[in-house]
C-alpha cells in the first residue's frame, strides 16, 4: 500500500521544478480577475466611460481660460477631480461588490477553496486584479483628456494632473476594498450590491450634507480645527478632495484652498488616511472571509 | 506516516443548533472506491466540506492525508474535488480554465493536454465553455479534479445529468485512479448505478452512518430476499401471483433448489432479481425509522 502511495506521487525532482515554477497564488488570482474584467468588457466599458467624460471636461474646461495665469490643465484637474469623486467610487464598487459572492453563486468558490491556497490570498488576488482594471481605465481615460489639453494649450500644470490621477486610483482602491468587504461578509450579490449603494451614497452625498448641517447648526461658532480635520479624513472622498484640490492653482479654482489653509492636514497625512482607508477594510475582508463557515 | 487517507473519529457538525453530522467514525484507505450514499440532507456534502477544510467540525477528530484540513493548505495539493454543480466562467475556453486551476495547484500547465485527452475533450479544449454541453462541462470538471494525480478524490454527485456512456467513462477514470493507489469517494443518490463501481458503500441517514461495507456485506446484513418470477402452468409452492406471473421471495440459500423446482415445473420467462442498492438503502432507512 505504501509503495503504491509513493509511486503515484510526482518524482521528487519534477515536483521541485514545479514548485519553483509555481506562480504565487495571489498573482494567479489577480491575473484571472484581470482576464475576467477583459472578457466581461469591464475594462473596455469603464475606460471608454472615463475617456468620454474626461474628454468632455477637457474640451469644455480648456475653452474659456484664454490667457489667464491659470494653466489649462489645472482647470481640467478641478473638473476631473469633481467628477472622479462621484464616478470612481461607483465604478470601484461595481467591480468589487460581487467578487466573492459571484464565485459562490457560480459554484466555483468551493472549488477555488479546495485548492492549496489560503482564503486571504483569494481576497488579496482579487483586490490586485481589480486594482489593475481600475488603474488601466483611469490612466487611459484621463490620458485622453490630458492629451487633448496638452495638444491645445501646452503641458503647464502636468504635475497636478499626475497627482490627481494617482490620487484617483487610490480613491478607487479604497472603494474596491470596501466592496470586497461587503462581498466577503454576505451570501448574495444582491445584498452586497445594496450595501455598496449605501456606502456610495453615504460617502459621496450624505456625509458631506450632514457635516454641512452640523457646521450650520453650530451657528458660525468656530469648531476646533482637529474636529474638522478628523471629520475630513473620516470620509475618503473628502480626503481625496482636499488632496487634489487643496493646494496649488486648483485650490483657487475649486474653493478648497480655504479649507486646506485652515487645516492641519498635510498631503502626506491625507495620503496616509487614504491608504489606511484602503488597508483596513481589505484586512477586515480577509479576516471575515477566513472566519466564514461555507 | 499514517496509511489511511482519511480518518474520521467521532466527527460532529452542528448548523444552527441542529446536528447535521453525528459522531461519525470511519477511515478510507488508498486504492478504495467508496460510495457515500444518502438522501439530500443526509450530511454527504457537509462531510466533503469538512474534508476540504471549508467548514470545521464541532467535535471529534478529522485527518485528511495526514493533516487537519482546517489548518494549512499543503495537503490540498494532493486532493481533487468536483463540486456538485459547478458553472465555469462561460467566456473562457476549457484550456484557459484548466490552466488557471493547474497554476493554483502547482501542476505544470503543459500537463493539461494529456488530461483533455483522458476526459475526451481534446477537440473542444480551445472552445469557450459557453458552447459546452452539460456532459462536456462535467468532463472539464473531472479534468480539473484529477489535475496533479490526486491521492484523494472527492466527487460530489459526479454523474447527475450525465448520459450513460459518459457515466461509464467517468467510472473508468475512477477505477484507473484507484488502481494507481488513489482513494476515491463518490457521493450519490443515484444508488443503483454505483453498484458495480464502488467496492465499499457508506450509507448515511440524517447525519448518522447506518451501514458501511461491501455490497455483498450490505446485502447479507439487510437479509433482503431475491425475487424469482416466471410463467408456469402449475402453481409452485409458496408462490404468490403478481400480474400473470408467479413470484417467489428467496434467501441466498434457497435459490438453487427453488430454481430447479421452477424449471422442473416448466417455467418460462424467468427473471431472478437480487435486491438492488436502492432496496437495501430503503431497508436500512426503514430499520432506522423503526
Amino acid at each position: 500500500m505504501t509503495t503504491e502511495a509513493t509511486s503515484i506521487a510526482m518524482p521528487a525532482a519534477k515536483r521541485r521544478a514545479a514548485e519553483a515554477a509555481r506562480t504565487p497564488a495571489v498573482l494567479t488570482i489577480a491575473r484571472r480577475e484581470l482576464a475576467e474584467g477583459m472578457r466581461n468588457r469591464w475594462v473596455v466599458s469603464t475606460t471608454i466611460l472615463m475617456a468620454a467624460l474626461a474628454s468632455a471636461i477637457a474640451a469644455l474646461g480648456s475653452a474659456p481660460t484664454g490667457s489667464t495665469s491659470t494653466a489649462a490643465l489645472d482647470v481640467v484637474v478641478v473638473g476631473l477631480a469633481s467628477l472622479t469623486i462621484f464616478l470612481v467610487p461607483l465604478i470601484a464598487l461595481l467591480i468589487s461588490h460581487d467578487a466573492i459572492t459571484r464565485e459562490a453563486e457560480r459554484g466555483t468558490l468551493l472549488l477555488l477553496l479546495s485548492h492549496p491556497l489560503a482564503r486571504w490570498q483569494i481576497v488579496a488576488g482579487k483586490f490586485l486584479g481589480q486594482l489593475a482594471i481600475l488603474t488601466l481605465a483611469t490612466v487611459i481615460g484621463f490620458s485622453f483628456a490630458a492629451g487633448f489639453v496638452v495638444w491645445q494649450n501646452g503641458s503647464a500644470g502636468w504635475q497636478a494632473f499626475v497627482v490627481m490621477t494617482a490620487a484617483s486610483i487610490l480613491l478607487g482602491a479604497v472603494f474596491l476594498s470596501l466592496g470586497l468587504l461587503a462581498s466577503s461578509a454576505v451570501q448574495e450579490s444582491s445584498t452586497a450590491a445594496g450595501i455598496s449603494i449605501g456606502l456610495w451614497l453615504l460617502f459621496v452625498a450624505i456625509y458631506d450634507m450632514a457635516l454641512l448641517a452640523f457646521l450650520v447648526a453650530q451657528g458660525g461658532h468656530a469648531i476646533s480645527g482637529w474636529i474638522m480635520d478628523l471629520a475630513l479624513v473620516l470620509n475618503p472622498t473628502d480626503a481625496y478632495r482636499l488632496l487634489t484640490l487643496g493646494e496649488g492653482s486648483s485650490s483657487m479654482l475649486s474653493g478648497m484652498g480655504g479649507v486646506f489653509d485652515n487645516s492641519g492636514l498635510t498631503p502626506g497625512l491625507l495620503v496616509a488616511a487614504l491608504v489606511a482607508w484602503c488597508l483596513v477594510p481589505l484586512a477586515a475582508a480577509m479576516l471575515v472571509f477566513s472566519r466564514r463557515n461555507l | 506516516m499514517t496509511l489511511e487517507t482519511v480518518i474520521l473519529d467521532g466527527v460532529r457538525k452542528v448548523y444552527g443548533g441542529r446536528a447535521v453530522v453525528h459522531d461519525l467514525s470511519y477511515s478510507l484507505m488508498p486504492g478504495e472506491v467508496v460510495a457515500l450514499v444518502g438522501h439530500n440532507g443526509a450530511g454527504k456534502t457537509t462531510q466533503i466540506k469538512m474534508m476540504l477544510g471549508l467548514t470545521r467540525p464541532d467535535g471529534g477528530r478529522l485527518s485528511v492525508l495526514g493533516a487537519d484540513p482546517a489548518h494549512g493548505t499543503h495537503a490540498r495539493r494532493a486532493l481533487g474535488y468536483l463540486p456538485e454543480s459547478v458553472q465555469f466562467h462561460l467566456s473562457f475556453s476549457g484550456r484557459e480554465t484548466l490552466a488557471f486551476y493547474a497554476r493554483l495547484k502547482g501542476v505544470p500547465v503543459g500537463d493539461c493536454d494529456a488530461l483533455f485527452a483522458r476526459v475526451g475533450l481534446a477537440d473542444a479544449a480551445d472552445l469557450p465553455v459557453r458552447g459546452y454541453s452539460k456532459g462536456m462541462r462535467q468532463r472539464l470538471g473531472l479534468a480539473q479534479a484529477i489535475l496533479g494525480q490526486p491521492r484523494l478524490l472527492l466527487l460530489d454527485e459526479p454523474t447527475s445529468g450525465l448520459d450513460p456512456a459518459l457515466r461509464r467513462e467517468l467510472y473508468g477514470i475512477v477505477a484507473d485512479l484507484a488502481r494507481d493507489g488513489a482513494t476515491v469517494m463518490l457521493s450519490s443518490h443515484a444508488l443503483t448505478e454505483l453498484e458495480d463501481h464502488a467496492a465499499r458503500v457508506i450509507v448515511m441517514n440524517r447525519g448518522r452512518l447506518i451501514a458501511d461495507g461491501t455490497m455483498a456485506e450490505l446485502r447479507r446484513l439487510a437479509g433482503l430476499p431475491s425475487r424469482l418470477r416466471f410463467h408456469a402452468e402449475a402453481a409452485p409452492q409458496r408462490a404468490s401471483r403478481v400480474g400473470d406471473m408467479w413470484q417467489l421471495e428467496l434467501s441466498e440459500a434457497e435459490k438453487p433448489a427453488a430454481l430447479r423446482a421452477a424449471l422442473d415445473a416448466g417455467a418460462r420467462d424467468i427473471t431472478l432479481e437480487d435486491p438492488s442498492l436502492d432496496d437495501i438503502y430503503a431497508h436500512f432507512l426503514r430499520r432506522e425509522a423503526a
